[in-house]
């Protein structure tokens, strides 16, 4: 049983690799991998927008599927595997937290930017009342000083979260930083620890192992590396790792990668790779999701994407500016003319 | 010129910011500022400043109901709720500036005159205030189908009320932005940046208009009117940059720089609620005073 496990993994594809592919997820394919993944004892898969739960907008991309009907449709075909869904305060509500109890979801993952945590107490209250197993997510954890970081976990821990997740959505943390992150939550929560990393600089399973190291005992992997940027710690390539360390994941290996080859890869409109502009995402420290919009922003005013992603880094923006994109692009494009003029 | 007598429930950040504002005006008198902690920063300035303070909360007030025709509310949602009650039951005009949304939702720009007989007038969010004479301007020339907005604050910005029941901010601006923006649809996303030296608030308005009914001049005038109507009562409101069109799509980045009464200038979006409180409250007071006038006559 997965209660006794030493590690327990959550497969994110379904969630962050909504962003890799422009939110336009079906609930054919939500289906063909949640089966697949349940069937190879995946302990939790999370379903929602990339933004979480009602993060279709314009702002961050309408999604194609309503996501309650991805995870109705997750939860049908999942006998082992439970359903997580991930909700950003300022952007869902617990009125979309409690649609997403009532189709079967059973944990709820409540996200803020790292010093935030306590835009978070009401929903995780609510999501405690719903009976939900329930993660604070402390985002762009790499912005905050290792001491702002343990504070605001302390604040989660106090609302009730039964777990607090380390979230280098930047891809941006060094594994000396993820160490030393880690190792000071260890000393002072009394809950689970958990690490969630992104490839923008080659590290996340680098990253991964040193979070376990110190005592993360919940990991987060995209399959094909399917999420924002160039993906998280890849799920098959995990399991693979952890199996020769002599950690047991409960998860079926071959099925894993055969999850990720046979019904994973063919979502990707194009391969998970590390590219300039996601390796500047990573170096800029610039949430993930952001790419594929800087590269339209680029598109539509002539500029390099990287000169509004470093950008976007030096403002200190935060994840769900994705406004902003377009805003500095405007603003550099403008520069740029009238410099040539 | 006479004057309408007004206090200010709540001694906080808002309710010190109200007083200040509301000693510049010409149709309304501060007599009291309200509060429940005779040591708060706001009653020591009001003391030094002559103003007289009720240390007693609303009970201390309604002892004194004389003292006060116009009542800003600048407390929380959730007592709101039952100063609501008892100031209708006194015969006061309440501004409440809390997200609490009991009474009419008013925007300045767009429907100041639509409820002279209302007795609780409700500023819906400083998001709400800042996005929705947007997605009207729009919404006159061009039907929206849909407006959405992002309201960006620094962190340092955000009291410990919109912190705790920050659902209620998107929950009450998506309100607004329909039933006074006259979108079909809206929704309303809130983001706190911790960046320091803090950032002014900043909004996004993203909207969709009826096919085939896009207009870019027309909408472009209509949103530079309407932004000059409201730089009369916030000057620090302005756009970041012309608006951009795409297909269907206007998108329109704004910025709101606070006047620094009390408040620091960044936040930008408590200003656009005090400031928005005040002149409605004047609007009333001069509605007031006018059929005094008549009456007399």
């Amino acid at each position: 049983m997965s209660g006794n496990l030493k590690i327990k993994i959550t497969e994110v594809a379904l969630r962050d690799g909504s962003h890799a592919i422009a939110h336009q997820f079906t609930v054919d394919q939500v289906t063909r991998v949640a089966k697949a993944l349940d069937e190879a004892k995946m302990p939790y898969i999370e379903v929602a927008h990339g933004d979480g739960l009602a993060g279709s907008s314009l702002q961050y991309g309408l999604s194609r599927t309503y996501e309650m009907e991805l995870i109705e449709a997750a939860v049908s075909v999942c006998q082992h595997t439970r359903v997580a869904v991930l909700l950003l305060p300022g952007i869902g509500t617990v009125n979309e937290l409690k649609h997403a109890a009532g189709l079967g979801a059973k944990m709820a993952r409540i996200a803020t930017h790292v010093t935030e945590a306590d835009v978070s107490a009401q929903h995780i209250a609510m999501s405690k009342e719903l009976g939900l197993e329930t993660v604070g997510f402390l985002m762009m954890s790499h912005m905050a000083p290792v001491e702002k970081l343990v504070e605001q976990a302390k604040l989660m821990e106090s609302y009730g979260a039964d777990i607090v997740y380390v979230v280098d959505s930047a891809g941006a943390l060094l594994p000396h930083e993820v160490r030393e992150r880690i190792r000071a939550l260890r000393n002072t929560l009394t809950v689970e620890i958990g690490f969630h990393g992104h490839n923008n600089l080659s590290l996340a399973m680098a990253n991964t192992l040193v979070a376990i190291e110190e005592g993360a005992t919940r990991i987060d992997g995209s399959a094909r590396c399917l999420g924002a940027g160039a993906g998280n710690t890849q799920t098959e390539v995990l399991v693979a790792v952890l199996d020769r360390l002599g950690i047991d994941t409960g998860i079926d290996l071959y099925k894993m990668m055969d999850v990720a080859e046979e019904t994973v890869a063919p979502i990707l409109h194009t391969p998970q790779e590390i590219t300039r502009d996601s390796l500047v995402l990573g170096y800029a420290g610039v949430y993930s999701s952001f790419l594929l919009h800087a590269q339209r922003a680029a598109k539509r005013f002539g500029l390099d994407s990287r000169d509004i992603l470093v950008e976007l880094g030096k403002r200190k923006v935060v994840g769900g500016q994705e406004d902003m994109i377009l805003d500095v692009a405007a603003e550099i494009a403008k520069k740029k003319t009238e410099a040539a003029g | 010129m006479a004057k309408v007598k007004a206090a200010i429930l709540g001694s906080g950040n808002i309710g010190t910011d109200l007083m200040l504002k509301l000693l510049r005006s010409d149709v309304l008198e501060l007599t009291c500022l309200i509060g429940i902690d005779p040591d708060s920063d706001g009653l020591r300035r009001a003391k030094e400043m002559g103003i007289e303070t009720i240390d007693t909360g609303i009970e201390g007030f309604l002892h004194r109901p004389e003292l006060a025709d116009i009542v800003f509310d600048a407390t929380s949602a959730k007592a709101h709720i039952r100063h609501a009650k008892k100031l209708k039951e006194a015969g006061k005009l309440v501004l409440d500036l809390t997200p609490a949304a009991v009474g009419a939702l008013v925007v300045p720009p767009v429907n100041l005159h639509e409820h002279p007989e209302a007795d609780n007038i409700n500023l819906i969010t400083c998001g709400g205030q800042a996005t929705i004479p947007i997605v009207h301007a729009i919404n006159r020339v061009c039907p929206v189908e849909y407006a959405e907005i992002v309201a960006t604050i620094s962190s340092r910005s955000a009291g410990p009320g919109t912190r705790a029941n920050i659902d209620e901010f998107t929950q009450t601006t998506s309100r607004g932005i329909e039933k006074i923006g006259g979108a079909k649809k809206g929704k309303a996303i809130i983001i706190l940046n911790p960046a320091e030296p803090p950032i002014i608030m900043r909004d996004t308005v993203h909207a969709l208009v009826e096919e085939e009914t896009m207009d870019v001049e027309v909408i472009t005038r209509s949103i530079q009117e309407i932004v000059l109507e409201v730089q009369a009562y916030v000057p620090g409101y302005r756009l970041r940059t012309e608006p951009l069109f795409d297909g269907n799509k206007v998108t329109v980045f704004l910025e709101v720089e606070g006047a620094g009464d009390y408040l620091p200038k960044y936040s930008g979006n408590l200003d656009i609620m005090t400031a928005a409180a005040v002149k409605v409250a004047e609007e009333c007071a001069k509605r007031q005073l006018a059929k005094v006038a008549g009456e007399i006559r």
